[in-house]
């Protein structure tokens, strides 16, 4: 028996630049226990049909249709008895377990209020059954964070508490909203791992809504698809997977980079893939790279303390080369980016451009030098100056590097480097708003761009936007880069298309290397278990490959990189960490083709 | 926390130094001096005068007389007031000010944010619009009109309350002063916290509280509130500021013996000490008042921890 039926759902908002039509003649079953996902891209009406299930919908939205839940439908209720049913027969967590808690209020106080709302219980009562599901959702501790504010937990923990405060009341249905996405892909893989085992566990139906199909194949029995509004298709979670019968599914299926697939190989000739580059052919060589930041202590008379953000990393990139860097949240790569190009000081170490230490340059020849490495950002439409247009933004530059250049040349260059970047040249006139995430990371490769650089470090420049528009943008990098001869440093914390991109791939943990190797290396024969427990997080889109290999799931969570452990860093959370381990901190050394800090590389391989 | 104060307290020293200085001189330049209105005095009488209160010293010297009795907490004698000294002027008059500036504040506070967040919660209905537009009148008038139009109407024309006066400091003769100081405060208060509620109701743990069911009543209150109000903690140091520097208006319109009207006889009068002592007075009491304000934000915001 069903135990909700939706039917001809629509959703309309009602919108100054007339209605929008955001959810069209949505129908879809949910049967008791049953795990259900659906799939978009933003602006698929995914999250909108869900929200409007329970009276969520922003104030300009409006629903239409039936939706059956226990012999009520959910969208002819009046609010009192829709808010009975929420957050106790249906609950629903959210993407942002930062912004979805309340920082204001303790753990505490957000989830006895949750019990106390729809049961008569007392304080006592309701305070001892949320610590037993902060329990059961495995968080360590559970009595002490209870009294928690949300900041002090991370990101995985706070979204674990969003879990459990769902589950207080034992709801027949679980409403997922992109639950992982703004989480690591280690964390990711435990917040799902965690999912299944309540779904066998106390029977709650689960709707999953999500991009990422390696989540939905994992997790879902059954898919819905869905693109502008419309469900394109719907079925058994194989079905989809291995026999799409839409045109769009397929779409999608094909746009999403896989670990387990080999490389397409876009690049061109010289830029040989997987080759180690030989020294002296760098363009840029870092050498024991230090950041470190003062953190202010408490107390009256305490002093400042060092967190290492990078600790000691060295790298060299030669011409037409890529360089991934991968790591969790934290593991410092974003601030290796920013000093290698002298966005944040380096507290020690150096950096060498073309052959040239950067510090031993003057002023004039180090803004020169500038023009040969160049930067793009995470977050597309705030790395772009919301008051300037796309033509300003793309040639100041211009106006800073070549003066000697008139109006009309300026001009030229910078609708060509649009064009390339396959932008208009009939668009220089408009404002980043009115552009989308991909395009407006277009424009910011085309700034990067502008000047003809050398080297263009990428940081994350993918992870804000869509598995499609990711495709198209990492598709766009090769190009440019087998066109002219770019060295890439590519920073991304999806291990997918950073082997989708990269020759040579570089882990992080903590601010140290953990492993460097070339592609296949890393991806066939990771050396660091760190690198093979990163590798077996990321979900693959593929059901029964998904659903059948055997995982290395990391527990726990990043060390404070203010007190990171002795010895190594990793071995905290290691299943193979010895006594050495915490004694002796690990060397990057040669083991076979792969450089990797780890004592137990050795034995590892040999098995 | 207490590293941040202590901090706060050192750094406030130079500021009261500089305004100190600033106004010492200023009040010297003023033309006239303590003893210019009475009728002519003996020249040899002035110059005793002249000398008892050092005034015949070098201008330096004086402030640097003044610095070292204001290290033992001596605000020197009174030119005007014979036989007071100025911390015990200060003691009389400001009990008065405190009661209305008080009652100012708490009344700009209650109504300010009750007005400010029915405004948020009926955003763009009529409700929001004429609470708004009456509140941007409230900003727009400044009191000194404000407050005789209100002793016209309440006193003159309706004889409700009375025009002026401490009288025995009961109810009735505090509530024009008190409504005349509050109104500007209540109008910037409603404003902000209906701002501030509006950006809150939008975040998205207003959503999950949504989501868990929970009655709009208890969002507001619980979860709404508390970030809503912080912008209105930042406003209450300047509002301090404001209030005082309304209260030496407000008093002399409706002549309450408090501390601004001593701070404006004296200042026509060139008493110099204590248009000084009440400078320095209310200039301690505002950088501290701002601390204080400081502190309680990172009371109420436990993402804000002062190091």
């Amino acid at each position: 028996m069903s135990l909700l039926t939706v039917e001809k759902l629509n959703v309309r908002f009602a919108t100054p630049d007339g209605e929008v039509h955001a959810v069209k003649d949505l129908g879809f079953d949910l049967a008791k226990g049953e795990t259900l996902g659906i799939v978009g891209e933003s602006g698929s009406g995914k999250s909108q049909s869900v929200l409007s299930l329970l009276g969520l919908l922003a104030d300009n939205g409006r629903a239409a249709g039936t939706a059956r839940f226990e012999n009520r439908d959910l969208l002819a209720l009046a609010e009192s008895e829709l808010r009975e049913i929420r957050g106790s027969r249906i609950s629903m967590i959210f993407q942002d377990p930062m912004t979805s808690l309340n920082p204001y209020l303790t753990i505490a106080d957000q989830m006895t209020q949750v019990v106390r709302e729809h049961e008569t219980v007392t304080r006592q009562a309701a305070r001892e059954r949320c610590i037993e599901m902060l329990e059961a959702v495995r968080i360590p501790e559970a009595e002490a964070r209870f009294n928690r504010y949300p900041h002090e937990l991370s990101g995985g923990m706070r979204q674990r508490v969003m879990i459990a405060s769902s589950l207080l009341l034992n709801p027949e249905i679980l409403i997922a909203d992109e639950p992982t996405t703004a989480l690591d892909v280690t964390v990711q893989a435990q917040i799902l791992d965690l999912m299944r085992d309540l779904n066998d566990r106390y029977g709650t139906a689960i709707i999953l809504i999500t991009h990422d199909l390696g989540v939905v194949a994992g997790l879902c029995e059954r898919v819905l698809v869905m693109h502008e509004g419309e469900l394109k298709e719907r079925g058994e979670v194989r079905d989809i997977f291995y026999r799409p019968q839409h045109d769009y599914t397929r779409r999608l299926l094909d746009a999403v980079p896989r670990l387990d697939e080999e490389r397409v190989e876009k690049l061109a000739a010289g830029a040989g893939s997987g080759v180690v580059p030989e020294a002296g052919e760098a363009l840029l060589t870092v050498d024991d790279l230090k950041v470190q930041f003062g953190i202010p202590g408490d107390g009256l008379f305490a002093g400042t303390r060092q967190l290492r953000a990078v600790d000691g990393v060295s790298l060299s990139l030669a011409a037409g080369e890529t360089l991934g860097v991968v790591g969790e949240s934290g593991c410092g790569k974003s601030t290796l980016a920013r000093a290698i190009v002298k966005l944040v000081p380096k507290s020690a170490g150096r950096v060498c451009l073309l052959g040239r230490e950067m510090d031993a340059l003057d002023r004039e020849t180090l803004g020169e030098m500038r023009r040969s490495l160049q930067i793009i950002f995470q977050d597309p439409l705030a790395s772009l100056n919301p008051r300037m247009t796309v033509g300003d933004i793309v040639s100041e530059p211009l106006w800073t590097h070549r003066p000697e250049l008139d109006k009309g040349s300026v001009r030229q260059l910078v609708t060509e480097v649009l064009e390339r970047v396959g932008i208009g040249g009939h668009q220089l006139n408009r404002y980043p708003h009115e552009f989308s995430g991909g395009q407006c990371q277009r424009i910011g490769i085309a700034r990067a761009l502008v000047l003809k650089p050398r080297i263009i470090i990428c940081d994350e420049p993918v992870s804000a936007l869509d598995v499609s528009i990711q495709a198209q943008i990492v598709d766009l990098l090769m190009d440019l880069q087998s066109d002219f001869g770019l060295a890439l440093v590519f920073i991304a914390h999806d291990l997918a298309v950073v082997r989708h991109i990269s020759h040579r791939v570089m882990v992080m943990y903590l601010g140290t290397i953990m492993e460097v190797a070339s592609r296949e290396d890393l991806y066939e024969r990771p050396a660091h278990p760190y690198t093979r427990a990163l590798i077996s997080a990321v979900p693959i889109p593929d059901p029964d490959l998904e659903r059948s290999r055997e995982r290395e799931l990391l527990s726990g969570d990043l060390p404070s990189p203010l007190d990171p452990p002795s010895g190594c860093r990793f071995r905290t959370r290691c299943r193979y960490a010895i006594d050495r381990c915490a004694a002796e901190t690990p060397k990057l050394e040669l083991l076979d083709s792969t450089l990797v800090a780890c004592h137990r590389a050795d034995d590892l391989r040999r098995g | 926390m207490l590293r941040y104060t202590v901090r706060r307290l050192l750094g406030a020293i130079p500021t009261l130094l500089i305004l100190i200085a600033l106004a010492f001189f200023m009040i010297r330049a003023a033309p006239g001096g303590p003893f210019d209105a009475e009728r002519a005095l003996l020249p040899e009488i002035e110059q005793n005068l002249r000398a008892v209160y050092h005034l015949d010293e070098p201008l330096y010297l004086q402030f640097l007389r003044y610095l070292g009795g204001l290290l033992q907490g001596d605000f020197g004698p009174s030119f005007q007031y014979r036989d007071f000294t100025v911390t015990e002027l200060i003691m009389a008059g400001f009990p008065v000010s405190l009661r209305i500036g008080g009652l100012a504040m708490l009344l700009a506070l209650a109504v300010g944010v009750t007005v400010g967040s029915i405004a948020a919660l009926r955003q763009n209905t009529r409700i929001d619009y004429s609470v708004m537009s009456v509140s941007m009148t409230g900003i727009s008038i400044p009191n000194f009109v404000m407050a005789p139009m209100l002793v016209l109407v309440f006193a003159v024309y309706l004889g409700w309350l009375p025009a002026g006066g401490l009288g025995d400091g009961s109810f009735a003769n505090l509530v024009l002063p008190v409504i005349s100081l509050a109104l500007p405060q209540i109008a910037y208060i409603s404003r902000l916290t209906r701002g501030s509620m509006i950006e809150v109701l939008r975040s998205n743990f207003i959503r999950t509280a949504r989501a868990q069911g929970l009655p709009e009543r208890k969002i507001l209150l619980r979860h709404a509130l508390k970030p809503a109000l912080l912008p209105v903690v930042s406003y209450l140091g300047p509002a301090t500021a404001a209030v005082i520097t309304g209260s030496v208006v407000i008093e002399q319109i409706f002549s309450i013996p408090g501390l601004g009207r001593f701070f404006v006889q004296g200042a026509l009068n060139r008493d110099y000490t204590l248009v000084m002592g009440v400078v320095v007075f209310y200039g301690t009491l505002i950088v501290v008042f701002n601390l204080l304000v400081d502190l309680a934000y990172a009371w109420l915001d436990p993402k804000v921890k002062y190091a």
